[in-house]
């Protein structure tokens, strides 16, 4: 367990009871309520749970609640017995394999149980992922590293640059192939972010998450896993992408490009989708199938590191109604670049226009994206879009809204004047901008 | 055989599982009930069980968990959502599968939990999508009575019921999900169960306190018998899934009568000197040669398919693989069954049986020569790729060393004649977590209280009711009971106005007599049920069309009531077109009518009923002939 309290979880008057009985968490303790003697395991309680209750796993493994308002005495029958993980061997390594390294930033792409307490483990070394999922000994020469362990709503533009320098420095240290494991809620951004810190790349930077944590059996997380090694190691291409499920099934696996993808459900394995775009291969039956042209080729000499991402970019959704003063106050954080998600075509209210034009003039960028999330942008079609425009909102094409907004934040840590921020916002980096417009069709991998 | 089941120690524990008719399933709000005909989704996953932090790991865990398969789900968007396919968390537990179980409970005294935790049991076989089931104990420590004795109720829990399975390949399963999710109870008892008919009588005590609340499902898939016997000398066996409540006291009798036997072979095996380490030595030999030109299809499909014949010898195991306790009760049944589970070939041939099955004597004297087989010896054959026979005849050696110890621990798996077959090791000590995605759910005082307060009657006293209130006897009553129709019966009456005796008459005893002479009546629906008696009451149709409807509704469960009707040619008739014909066969038997009123209607009577017969109500046809007849006599 991360946290050291011998207690987890429990407090007030309940904790003074188990603190006066001598008791701690995994303790095998008897516990007399009322005319009711219950013998078991004393588990951790959950911080934010009703405080007035005792948790125990009885002997045929279940866990009940204990009303600590019934109970008359607690014992300690024997203490806690030591978990006896032993680390299994490493699966040998077959020889001729690429070197791929697996960089951990939260998450827990792989887990062990303790069935005993109950209690989850993250596996975070080569040791541990390879003795759960040891395919990936087979696809590459393996190594692993924890570069930090936040959840991914708790990253900033901060973990975007070490994630850059960690995997420029695993690039130019050698590695054929790297791996990022993330959660999933903001993999999105950070899949962009290092698509412009790392442009044209030798090798792949895969990154890749579960929507089903993986202490369970039905977890994607190992499938997903092995398809973004396989793809770290061994894909023609040197992308900055990501490994998820394509649909509900297990068996296909696409591998979006990072500035063109987005987390589209809150919960399915099929989360992840290419917006405005194709994915740009698929991983299935132990294949890299590619299924979009000029991709960046593995081996590419033209690899350039462009690290810095500033905090003074911003992301605000226009909704009805929405008083001009938000922008204002935005402003005044000190915030120089906003991106818009616009409705439709790429509007706001026109009563925001001349604050819009304001702090145009003082110097902010202003781009205009669409949360319809699936189109491009026009503002020359209706009258608002060609006051915006005027007003000097910048039209971004068919970026994503979240991708726009990350691309602002690494334009503007290096961008000298407005004027060069809009040529670099602008300029196609990293395949974000000005794809072609294709009819949907039906997603012809998955079926 | 006569077993004296107190001699041999017979200690029998049960675990009684039955769907709970809540409006939604336990952790979603699909319906309960099989609805069917919304967009069919079918996708694959595998399973892989998170590593256990007590260190379980070895490689061949690792192997085995690469040989997983494939696991297809099919899934009907009707009945199914995202939370069966694990695509989205369980939502809250549903509260009214609670207050049921926790109203069962009750009934059986036993003691609510102060707070609901939901356990996560892993199953990785693919019955259940997460790879676990989830689980929570409801109460502990009841107690029933039955004929004056008291059997301990030691937990009764909640849990999700598993998709059901409905094909399966050697690397392949297939399983539909319409069913998962629906809440169970599980109801277990303390093993002190001594007798095949007591077995039989606290799970009829357990299934009538159930339905004494009225609210758990009935009919054919909803209840689920699990047993754990164990004789003195022999080995705790875990036997799952005994659907019918009358096959208990046989499926008990037969693993008495397979444990005994297995101790007999035991006892056999170590008086003839047989030895663990002569079986573990024994190699493998490869006998495909000798094969080659055999008349036996299934070998000769292997060989020509690639395969190999394996061989191996078990010294000393001459003549004890085909000895029979009682028909399927065989050590080589259970070679076959450890081979069947593990390896996933068709089957094992062994010299007990053979010549036979197309293998001739001469191959059967080859075969010993080659593996040097004397004639207390027996050899087991396999068909199949290399490893896989290798694999198979691995497993085989194993029961057969298990069998020098008398009877191995095992999950066995009920089949519908009330023999068993091997299904599964034991599992070690289960393999349960907290469902982190469900908070606990507290059952405050007053809220037990209160259900305490609102317990159902029982169904004695509900047979006490259903008697005075319908004027039917307590017999039929309780038999309404028992066959599970009081519920149907009840809605009948109240819906149609129908009689209740006419009712019961049909439901009870036409019903019973259909199904034992092998109608699968348990297959008709509800409604149609109704509809019949409504039907009656209208004039529609008469009560007498009851067997023959209720007969080719059995036979044909996916149709309707109307196709019925249709097919068998009772569409109902007019009134008037009866008087009709009346007058018509009045006119044809003036005479008689004039001379013999009584032998008049009688032949008149039965020419009717060769038309009418089920469309118009026999008590009234007798009645207008009779109106008419005398009428006419009196002119
Ligand atoms: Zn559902």
């Amino acid at each position: 367990m991360s946290n050291q309290d011998a207690l987890q979880g429990y407090s007030g008057e309940i904790r003074a009871l188990l603190e006066e009985a001598g008791v701690e968490v995994g303790d095998e303790v008897e516990i007399r309520a009322g005319d009711e003697v219950y013998r078991g395991i004393l588990m951790s309680r959950y911080e934010l749970a009703d405080p007035g209750y005792i948790v125990i796993k009885l002997p045929n493994g279940y866990n009940i609640g204990i009303s600590a308002s019934r109970v008359t005495s607690i014992r300690r029958v024997a203490p806690a017995a030591k978990p006896r993980f032993t680390q299994p061997p490493r699966p040998p390594q077959k020889p001729g394999l690429p070197k791929v390294v697996i960089v951990s930033t939260g998450g827990t792409i792989a887990s062990r149980i303790d069935y005993r307490t109950g209690g989850v483990r993250a596996a975070l070394t080569a040791e541990d992922l390879l003795s759960i999922v040891p395919e990936l000994a087979e696809l590459a020469d393996l190594d692993a590293r924890i570069l930090f362990s936040i959840y991914s709503e708790d990253m900033t533009p901060d973990h975007w640059n070490m994630m850059a320098a960690e995997a420029d420095k695993l690039i130019r240290g050698g590695a054929e192939g790297v791996v990022i494991a993330h959660g999933t809620d903001t993999m999105g951004y950070s899949a962009a972010a290092l698509s412009f810190a790392l442009q044209k790349p030798p090798v792949p930077v895969v990154f890749v998450g579960a929507q089903r944590s993986s202490d369970r059996p039905s977890s994607d997380a190992a499938t997903n896993l092995i398809a973004a090694v396989r793809v770290a190691g061994h894909a023609p291409f040197a992308e900055i992408c990501v490994s998820m499920h394509a649909w509900h099934s297990d068996t296909v696996i696409a591998i979006h490009r990072g500035t063109r993808v987005r987390k589209l459900h809150t919960s399915s394995r099929d989360a992840f989708k290419s917006v405005n775009s194709e994915p740009i291969a698929y991983v299935s039956g132990g294949e890299i199938k590619i299924n979009v042209r000029n991709l960046n080729p593995r081996g590419s000499g033209d690899y350039r590191f462009e690290p810095g991402f500033s905090k003074d970019a911003a992301l605000i959704k226009f909704y009805p109604g929405m008083p001009p003063e938000i922008l204002e106050a935005i402003h005044n954080l000190g915030i120089r670049g906003i991106i818009l998600e616009g409705t439709g075509l790429g509007h706001v209210a026109n009563k925001l226009i001349p604050t819009i034009r304001r702090l145009v003039d003082e110097g902010v960028f202003i781009g205009m994206t669409s949360q319809c999330i699936f189109g491009r942008i026009n503002m020359r079609v209706y009258d608002t879009g060609r006051y915006l425009l005027k007003a000097g909102v910048m039209p971004l094409d068919d970026m994503l809204p979240e991708t726009a907004y990350v691309k602002l934040s690494w334009c503007l840590a290096r961008a000298r004047d407005l004027e060069e921020v809009k040529r670099l916002m602008l300029t196609p980096i990293a395949g974000e901008l000005g794809e072609r417009s294709m009819p949907a069709i039906r997603e012809a991998a998955v079926a | 055989m006569k077993i004296d089941y107190r001699e041999i120690g017979l200690k029998v524990g049960l675990e009684i599982h039955r769907q709970l008719d809540t409006r939604h399933k336990l952790f979603c709000d699909c319906p309960t009930t099989p609805r069917e005909g919304g967009r069919e989704i079918v996708f694959i996953r595998w399973l892989r069980e998170a590593q256990s932090e007590l260190g379980e790991v070895d490689p061949a865990a690792l192997f085995e968990s690469r040989k997983r398969r494939m696991i297809v789900y099919h899934a009907d968007t009707e009945n199914t959502c995202l939370v069966e396919l694990d695509e989205e968390p369980p939502h809250d537990l549903n509260r009214e599968a609670v207050e049921i179980a926790l109203t069962a409970a009750l009934m059986m005294n036993a003691r609510p939990v102060d707070e609901i935790h939901v356990m996560r049991k892993i199953v990785i076989d693919g019955s259940n999508t997460t790879g676990f089931q989830r689980t929570c104990v409801i109460a502990l420590g009841g107690e029933i009575e039955v004929d004056g004795k008291k059997i301990p109720i030691q937990t009764i829990t909640l849990e999700e019921d598993a998709a059901r399975i409905i094909e399966q390949k050697p690397h392949e399963v297939h399983y539909d999900l319409s069913r998962l999710g629906i809440p169970l109870i599980e109801v277990s008892t303390a093993p002190v169960i001594n007798s095949p008919e007591e077995a039989y009588n606290v799970a009829y005590a357990i299934g009538r306190i159930l339905r004494a609340t009225r609210r758990v499902k009935r009919g054919i898939g909803t209840v689920r018998q699990d047993l754990n016997i164990s004789i003195t000398g022999g080995a705790l066996v875990e036997i799952k899934g005994v659907q019918e409540l009358e096959l208990l006291p046989k499926v008990v009798e037969l693993e008495v009568i397979r444990q005994l036997h297995l101790l007999k072979i035991r006892d056999e095996l170590r008086s003839r000197g047989v030895s663990e380490d002569d079986l573990k030595r024994e190699p493998i030999k490869d006998v495909t040669s000798i094969f080659v030109k055999t008349s036996s299809k299934i070998l000769r499909r292997r060989i020509e398919g690639g395969g190999v014949v394996l061989a191996l010898r078990l010294k000393g195991f001459g003549g004890l693989l085909g000895l029979e306790a009682a028909p399927g009760i065989r050590l080589g049944a259970e070679l076959a069954g450890r081979a069947r589970a593990w390896s996933e070939v068709e089957g094992i041939f062994h010299t007990d049986e053979l010549p036979g099955y197309g293998i001739s004597g001469e191959e059967v004297m080859r075969l010993r020569e080659e593996v040097g087989a004397g004639d207390l010896d027996a050899v087991v054959i396999v068909a199949a790729e290399r490893e896989r026979a290798e694999d198979a005849l691995e497993r085989v050696r194993e029961r057969a060393i298990e069998a020098l110890y008398g009877v191995p621990p095992e999950t066995r798996g009920a089949r519908p004649d009330g023999t068993t077959i091997y299904l599964r090791p034991r599992p070690g000590a289960a393999r349960m977590y907290p469902e982190t995605d469900i908070p606990p759910l507290p059952l405050p005082r007053e809220y037990v209280e209160e259900i305490k307060r609102r317990l159902p009657p029982s169904l004695d006293e509900v047979a006490e009711w259903i008697s005075r209130r319908y004027g039917v006897s307590k017999q039929i009553a309780d038999e309404l009971i028992d066959s599970e129709k009081v519920e149907i019966f009840e809605r009948v009456v109240g819906e149609t106005g129908i009689q209740p005796s006419i009712a019961a008459s049909i439901l009870v005893e036409h019903m019973k007599s259909l199904r034992r002479e092998g109608y699968e009546v348990e297959k008709i629906r509800e409604e149609d049920l109704l509809e019949f008696f409504r039907r009656v009451v209208r004039g529609e149709l008469a009560k007498e069309a009851a067997p023959e409807i209720i007969k080719w509704l059995a036979q044909n469960p996916d149709k309707s009531l109307d196709d019925a009707v249709n097919a068998l040619g009772l569409k109902a008739v007019s009134l008037e077109e009866v008087k009709a014909r009346i007058a018509e066969l009045m006119e044809a038997n003036r005479d008689l009518v004039r001379s013999n009123p009584g032998k008049a209607i009688s032949v008149i009577m039965g020419e009717l009923m060769k038309t009418y017969r089920g469309r118009f109500d026999g008590g009234k046809l007798y009645q207008l002939v009779s109106q008419a007849v005398y009428g006419q006599v009196r002119d």
